[in-house]
């Protein structure tokens, strides 16, 4: 993650709950735990030294399971909660110390959010509420309807703007508060559990369609879910969360071949890795022609697409190609190794954390 | 000898008391003199034991205050700070006399054959229904037709006034109560005060304060009375916006201002209308008591009814208090209808 940009930056945030945060942030700083806290002083432990960076232009999850702070975190990116302490860099600036104009602008053009539970505004009509942004800078229907009708009909949402939230289903519901997102024409969106309350067909669909979104106009996107499989679909970054700390965040493939902690292990045990591990993760990484390959396959293929190409022989060897180029080599052994949970793999990683 | 003797006796006030009690010094009541004539004085049982009250504590020691001194002592409290009261609140209510001056005038200047369609108009405008419209209609020109109509007209003026300085400020006052909790706490007492004393008895103190030529007099009564609902509903109407869309709100970087106009106010409104419905309909409770304070309208027919027992005019003029409340009831619900419709989900 070295190479790319930055957009947000997250310092040594933290959150208390509670009537006086300050002691019992020192006592948090000394070590307690977020039991104690809340059985001995009755304030809840929200976050707890988040360090995290959003890089420029992709998707960024926060995972974790429910009460963990993921909603939490994301509010204070547009303070929306105040933070403890700490520090939140947003384009080499630091949040915390705009005013209340400088935190609308901020509001207005940078960062727009959507809502778990779609929070349109009932009385609006479906373009108004697209809209929304603009007419909160004091723009007329007439002028921004061009652009809200645009974002609404890439949405799929053709020639509904008349209508009222509650004449739309769910799914269509959430798209209009992409919409709205979308026509702030801000850099960043936040999205707090944005297709949780979806049922799994629309659910899907709403995840292609971000994906789709996202590969045209590369926002910077903070994703909550406590899914692990919408994470993996989604995140070009993952950070997992637990009881308000970071466990680990890294790259999602990452993660899921070096589970840094049993939590992690937990979390990853579940899935269908052969779907979700691409050829680049598990692949012998060289340039150098030699002995017989069985094809050509993409760096970026799943191994399930692998499997069904090999037709289940392991004894197969598969150039990797990116761009055209070698990049590796895939032999099918090493690729049913990976599907197995780490603490079984010989990779190196995990085998010195277990020994 | 009086029951409660023993009591300043055993405290040692027999001195402060003055006079030892003589039984024949107070002759207070009806029931004294009774006793004194039947001549069974100090002979009572224990079942005939009296309340401590004031007056019973006042045969025993002289001293002790009678429950009658005590009425005119707040009689006297007020009549003391009344002119003080008398010289601001005066000059702030003086605009509502105005105003119902005005809208009495206005609404009995324009003839029948306007101001009924009017009238008319105004129901399609807030309600859309056709029905409405013919019962509006119907409900006025039967009114008219019993001759009935400028004392029609009068309610109308003063329920005018009244319920729209009752949302003027009853909405504001709800608005700052969703606010903050302790307003709200200190707000409760008083609004359920306000509801729960008997009409008649803010008549009292006002016809003290204000002479009863003035309209004033019976516009503060109904409002006073009259505002509460409104009030509760917008807190509670306020309060119960959710709350996921007032973060959306702030989360595009609303205004305060822009939140409580554009997303508080539009969402809480079913409740608000609910409040202008009962309020509207409790100044119409209102408007008839206050023609016992020269409130004019229908409710003049009514205490002529009553005054002089003319019973048809009586009944007639209940019926129309009843037409009346209908269409306003049905004209405000249909607003409220229409809201709820295109906010439901
Ligand atoms: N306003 C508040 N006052 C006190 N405690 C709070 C408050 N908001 C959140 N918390 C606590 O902070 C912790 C994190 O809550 P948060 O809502 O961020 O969790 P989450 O990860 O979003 O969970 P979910 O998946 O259920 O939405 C929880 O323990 C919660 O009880
Ligand atoms: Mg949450």
């Amino acid at each position: 993650m070295t190479d790319t940009e930055i957009k947000i930056s997250i310092r040594n945030l933290y959150k208390i709950f509670g009537d006086n945060p300050q002691p019992a942030l020192q006592m948090i700083k000394e070590g307690m735990g977020k039991t104690e806290l809340l059985e001995e002083h009755n304030h809840v432990l929200g976050l707890n030294d988040i360090n995290v960076d959003v890089p420029a232009g992709k998707t960024t999850v926060i995972m974790g399971l429910s009460g963990s702070g993921k909603s939490t975190l994301i509010r204070h990116l547009n303070r929306l909660i105040e933070p403890t302490a700490g520090e939140v860099w947003v384009d080499g600036e630091n949040i915390l110390e705009y005013n209340d104009k400088q935190l609308r602008h901020l509001r207005q053009h940078k960062m727009s959010m959507v809502f778990q539970k779609f929070a349109l505004l009932p009385h609006r009509t479906v373009l108004q509420n697209a809209g929304l942004a603009p007419s909160i800078e004091g723009q007329s229907e007439h002028k921004y309807a061009d652009e809200a009708r645009k974002w609404l009909d890439r949405v799929g949402l053709y020639g509904q703007g008349d209508q009222y939230p509650h004449q739309l289903s769910g799914g269509m519901q959430q798209r209009v508060g992409i919409a709205r997102a979308l026509t702030s024409n801000s850099d960043i969106m936040l999205m707090d559990e944005a297709f949780s309350a979806l049922d799994p067909l629309i659910r899907t669909d709403m995840q292609d369609l971000l994906n789709e979104l996202q590969a045209e106009l590369q926002k910077t996107i903070v994703f909550i879910t406590h899914d692990l499989d919408e994470a993996l679909k989604l995140a070009d970054h993952l950070v997992i969360l637990k009881d308000g700390f970071v466990v680990q965040q890294g790259e999602p493939q990452n993660i899921l071949l070096n589970p840094a902690d049993p939590y992690i292990e937990d979390f990853v045990s579940d899935i269908n890795r052969a779907r979700v591990l691409r050829v680049r993760s598990v692949m012998t990484k060289t340039t150098e022609p030699s002995g017989e390959y069985a094809g050509e396959i993409d760096h970026n293929d799943n191994l399930e697409s692998v499997i069904g190409l090999s037709e289940g022989n392991t004894a197969l060897s598969y150039r990797v190609l990116k761009d055209g180029q070698q990049v590796g080599v895939l032999n099918m052994r090493k690729l049913v190794r990976a599907l197995v949970p780490s603490e079984q793999s010989d990779d190196p990683e995990s085998a010195r954390r277990s020994g | 000898m009086a029951t409660y003797d023993f009591v300043f006796d055993g405290l040692g006030l027999r001195n402060w008391c003055g006079s030892s009690s003589d039984g024949g010094g107070g002759m207070t009541s009806m029931a004294d003199l009774l006793a004194k004539t039947s001549g069974q004085d100090a002979a009572t049982s224990p079942w005939e034991t009296p309340f401590p009250s004031m007056d019973e504590l006042h045969r025993a020691c002289p001293g002790f205050p009678q429950s009658r001194e005590l009425t005119t002592g707040l009689e006297e409290g007020f009549m003391s700070i009344k002119d003080g009261l008398k010289v601001v609140v005066d000059p702030l209510t003086q605009p509502l006399s105005w105003a119902l001056n005005e809208a009495l005038w206005v609404m009995q200047a324009i003839p029948w054959f306007v101001m009924i369609p009017l009238l008319m108009l105004v129901a399609w405008a807030v309600g859309r229904s056709l029905k409405l419209v013919g019962l509006v209609a119907l409900c006025f020109g039967f009114l008219a037709f019993v001759d009935y109509y400028d004392y029609t007209m009068q309610t109308l003026a003063i329920i005018f006034v009244c319920a729209l300085i009752c949302v003027m400020f009853g909405v504001p006052i709800g608005i700052a109560m969703s606010r903050s909790d302790r307003l709200q706490r200190g707000m409760i007492p008083v609004l359920d005060m306000l509801q729960t004393l008997p009409p008649f008895v803010y008549l009292i103190p006002l016809i003290f304060l204000f002479s009863v030529t003035e309209p004033k007099l019976y516009g503060i009564a109904i409002i006073l009375y009259a505002i509460v609902p409104v009030i509760r509903l917008t807190d509670l109407g306020i309060r119960l916006v959710d709350p996921d869309v007032t973060e959306a709100a702030d989360a595009f970087g609303m205004t305060k201002s822009q939140k409580l106009f554009n997303v508080e106010i539009p969402l809480a409104l079913p409740n608000i209308m609910a409040g202008v419905n009962q309020t509207i309909m409790m100044s119409l409770a209102m408007v008839v008591i206050a023609s016992l304070v020269s409130a004019p309208g229908l409710g003049v027919l009514v205490l002529r009814g009553i005054r002089s027992l003319e019973l048809g005019v009586g009944l007639l003029s209940g019926l129309g208090i009843v037409l009346l409340a209908i269409i306003l009831d049905r004209v405000t619900k249909a607003a409220l209808a229409r809201i709820n419709v295109s906010q439901s989900r």
